[in-house]
């Protein structure tokens, strides 16, 4: 006997299936959550308890990283739906997308070059922010209408995106550090 | 139907009674240890009225001397006195050679890759060396509380990596603590400022204490401590503010190539003087005893200091800039800034920080005692007794961690900045036809690079069943604990082939280790393993016991009568077994209680999930 785990992480938190998120109603159901399952409140249960209550709050956990990103929220939602990802082979193949990417890349690899590296960085981290939030917007519709092949295809878009937020940190990390 | 009470001094089964608690805040150049009584929480003192113990060990032929009187010897006997031992905690011989220099003591490879430091009373591991500190604390509270302890809190850096927390764990183990949780010391200040009560936003601690730099960034709403982000430097503290200073003194005085211990150790008190007496005047005097008699006299101005110091700082700043972009929210969101550790009373670090921010820093609280204060608050809820008590934190780990694969390269697995507790899987595969076993480098850190990071642990997933290359199925979990822990499980899904290991890190001991040494500590005090053992059983059993009575008094309707049975005999069972003066029957009697009330447990955790939420959907349809 375990923990039932059978419920999705919308249901977990109490909150309609979907893509647009009631960000406070999430932080509350999470906090309520944690409040009763957090190892911390089995501090003098045994041994037994103590392990379950790592499990159930690492589920908590995850539920609420899983429905607060937008990608990942966009993602769950298909799965939720059975549609399958593949990691290694699942990849945007829109030449004109792939275009604008290859452009985004190159900015941020010169972004180092320029006189203000870090303000540079920023206006790229922000027109990233704006056009990954543009694709969310293009999901929710598409997965309302049961667009499931559309929606996929913005999702992967999605994670193109994420990564040149990701690399987009890294190279304002490493500037800062040379500057030490 | 009641349960039989049984209870001896320091161990009642009354789960109302109060239950002696502390924190300790185990510090690479001071500790101290504090409690919370008639509600309030103080630091406890010693005999002599001292708060601060020193974190110095002395080690001579016969006997170990710990604190004020360890830190005299320094100067004197510098090779056989530990003084900044956490900077050598859960760290291997390799990672010693960096210090090369910066520490006098003479270090032997030991087994597993533990270092051990070489003194006249024998050689000693950085973990023995803590757990004497830990046992000073220990006896002073007992002393101080009139009884034996129940449990601690331990703090640690935020920045500390696994190896570093686990080697504190052991520690705790040696001297004989039940560790209750490690906290990260910025989570415990935030706590001790007592922010969680009405205030709501998002705070930074900035805690620079004596060899450890951690920021972390909390958002606070209704009695919970939510870290956003955490980042530092576990090497990097007001020791490096001394270190500054000496050299600069060194050139000064034409010191250069200097390399007698005692010379040094005295060089670096001066040092640590002048920077605290440059803390509230302009310039201070420097007396500097240079070889034999001759002495060396000249000054030192705050803005030479200042200007000596200035790099560390700003290296604070930039691990400052990369948290709040971690934690996603500008320096314009924050709404306090709390100071923590001794470093922050030097006057330049608190001008540096408030132009950072753009806000004056708080500094209300004792820099010195506000970490063990609030671990001492975390220790009395964890200990039960405050029932009520809402507040609850949420801490996150501060590196990412990854597993190597092919190329030297790190695959991340959980990146920094998760909140834990975690639990994650990857799947990977085999590499060549037939391949029946899988080598797993546990890796922690940011760079992509193996080499440049830390490696925790390797081990080997054996008796995979041959198969071509990539048609197996190698699920690898990492689940990471509240203490910030981590644990690693690989299995062969289609063969169900398991292995498994609680990361014990390159660098920690083994239980085995850990064992010897207790047995080596327990013979001084003429104490008995065996006794030991018995008193944890003991204390685990009434733990069961009590836990399990409280939950079949608020949910027994949860059972039918057969498994209501069960329970009850497996329970008859364990009081029976309480007073078998043998650890191993009560460990049985322990396991057969859980066993029949697994699904009980399971049920109750699930109901009170369902309960949580049910308050908050009926809130949404009104």
């Amino acid at each position: 006997m375990n923990l039932d785990f059978s419920q999705n992480h919308f249901e977990l938190m109490g909150l309609p299936v979907g893509y647009a998120l009631d960000l406070a109603a999430l932080d509350d159901a999470y906090r309520k959550l944690q409040g009763k399952l957090h190892p911390d409140r089995f501090a003098q249960a045994g041994d037994q308890e103590r392990r379950m209550a790592v499990q159930g709050a690492a589920w908590v956990n995850e539920a609420y990283a899983t429905l607060k990103d937008d990608t990942r929220r966009a993602r769950y939602l298909l799965t939720l739906q059975g549609v399958e990802f593949n990691d290694e082979r699942d990849t945007a193949n829109d030449p004109e997308f792939l275009m604008e990417q290859m452009e985004l890349r190159e900015a941020l690899e010169e972004a180092p070059e320029v006189s203000d590296p870090l303000a540079r960085l920023d206006t790229l981290s922000a027109d990233i922010a704006a056009r990954r939030k543009a694709l969310g917007e293009a999901f929710d519709s598409a997965f309302g209408d049961h667009r499931m092949d559309e929606a996929k295809a913005l999702v992967l878009k999605m994670r193109f995106y994420d990564k040149l937020r990701d690399e987009a940190l890294r190279t304002a990390e490493r500037l800062e550090d040379e500057l030490l | 139907m009641a349960l039989l009470q049984i209870s001896e001094p320091g161990m009642s089964t009354n789960p109302h009674e109060h239950r002696l608690a502390v924190g300790i805040d185990l510090g690479t150049t001071n500790s101290l240890v504090a409690t919370v009584r008639s509600g309030v929480a103080e630091t406890l003192p010693d005999g002599e009225g001292r708060h601060i113990l020193p974190s110095v060990v002395h080690y001579s032929a016969d006997a170990v001397t710990v604190g004020h009187d360890a830190k005299r010897r320094a100067a004197l006997d510098p090779l056989n006195t530990i003084a900044s031992v956490k900077r050598l905690m859960g760290r291997g011989v390799d990672d010693l050679k960096v210090l090369n220099g910066h520490v006098p003591y003479e270090f032997v490879a030991g087994e597993g890759g533990v270092p051990r430091i070489r003194t006249v009373g024998g050689d000693v591991t950085p973990m023995q060396v803590s757990a004497e500190i830990l046992r000073a604390l220990r006896a002073r509270a007992e002393a101080s509380l009139g009884g034996e302890l129940s449990g601690a809190v331990i703090t640690v850096p935020a920045y500390f990596d696994d190896a570093q927390r686990q080697a504190t764990k052991d520690a705790a183990t040696l001297a004989g603590l039940n560790v209750f949780r490690l906290l990260n010391e910025p989570t415990a200040a935030a706590i001790a400022y007592g922010l969680d009560k009405g205030q709501e936003g998002v705070i930074a601690v900035y805690d620079l204490g004596g060899g450890t730099f951690d920021i972390s960034i909390l958002r606070l709403s209704k009695g919970v401590f939510q870290v956003l982000a955490t980042g530092g430097d576990s090497a990097l503290g007001g020791d490096d503010f001394d270190r500054a200073i000496a050299e600069w003194i060194m050139q000064e005085a034409g010191m250069a190539g200097e390399s007698d211990h005692q010379r040094m150790r005295k060089l670096m008190m001066d040092a640590c003087a002048a920077k605290e007496a440059l803390s509230d005047s302009d310039e201070t005097e420097l007396s500097i005893q240079v070889a034999g008699d001759q002495v060396w006299n000249g000054c030192i101005t705050c803005e030479q200091m200042n200007c000596l110091i200035e790099p560390l700082i700003t290296k604070t700043l930039a691990a400052c800039r990369r948290a709040l972009r971690d934690a996603g929210v500008s320096k314009e969101e924050v709404i306090d800034v709390v100071m923590v550790g001794g470093s922050t009373r030097v006057p330049h670090v608190r001008e540096q920080v408030a132009a950072f921010f753009g806000r004056e820093p708080r500094v209300d609280i004792d820099p010195d005692r506000v970490v063990a204060v609030g671990a001492a608050l975390q220790a009395d809820v964890l200990a039960g007794n405050k029932p009520d008590e809402e507040m609850l934190l949420l801490d996150v780990i501060p590196l990412s961690l990854g597993i190597e694969t092919m190329g030297g390269l790190v695959e991340h697995i959980i990146p920094r900045n998760t909140t834990i507790p975690v639990a994650r899987a990857q799947e990977f595969t085999t590499f060549k036809d037939g391949q029946t076993a899988m080598s797993l480098h546990v890796i922690q850190g940011e760079r992509d690079v193996v080499d440049h990071n830390r490696s925790l642990a390797r081990f080997t997933l054996r008796g995979i069943p041959p198969m071509v290359a990539g048609a197996a199925r190698i699920r690898v979990t990492y689940q990471v604990d509240a203490d910030g822990l981590l644990n690693v499980t690989a299995r062969e899904e289609l063969s169900g082939v398991q292995a498994g290991i609680e990361v014990k890190p390159s660098y920690g001991l083994t239980d085995n280790e850990i064992e010897t040494m207790l047995t080596d500590s327990m013979s001084h005090a003429r104490e008995d393993m065996e006794a030991r053992r018995l008193r944890e059983q003991q204390v685990e059993a009434d733990r069961v016991l009590v836990a399990l009575e409280a939950a079949l008094a608020a949910d027994a309707e949860l059972l039918d009568a057969s498994e209501r049975q069960a329970i009850d005999k497996a329970r008859d069972g364990l009081v029976a077994a309480r007073t078998a003066e043998d650890s191993e029957t009560i460990k049985r009697a322990i396991k057969d209680v859980e066993k029949a009330s697994e699904g009980f447990v399971a049920r109750r955790m699930n109901q009170s999930i369902r309960k949580a939420m049910a308050g908050h959907r009926v809130e949404e349809f009104e």
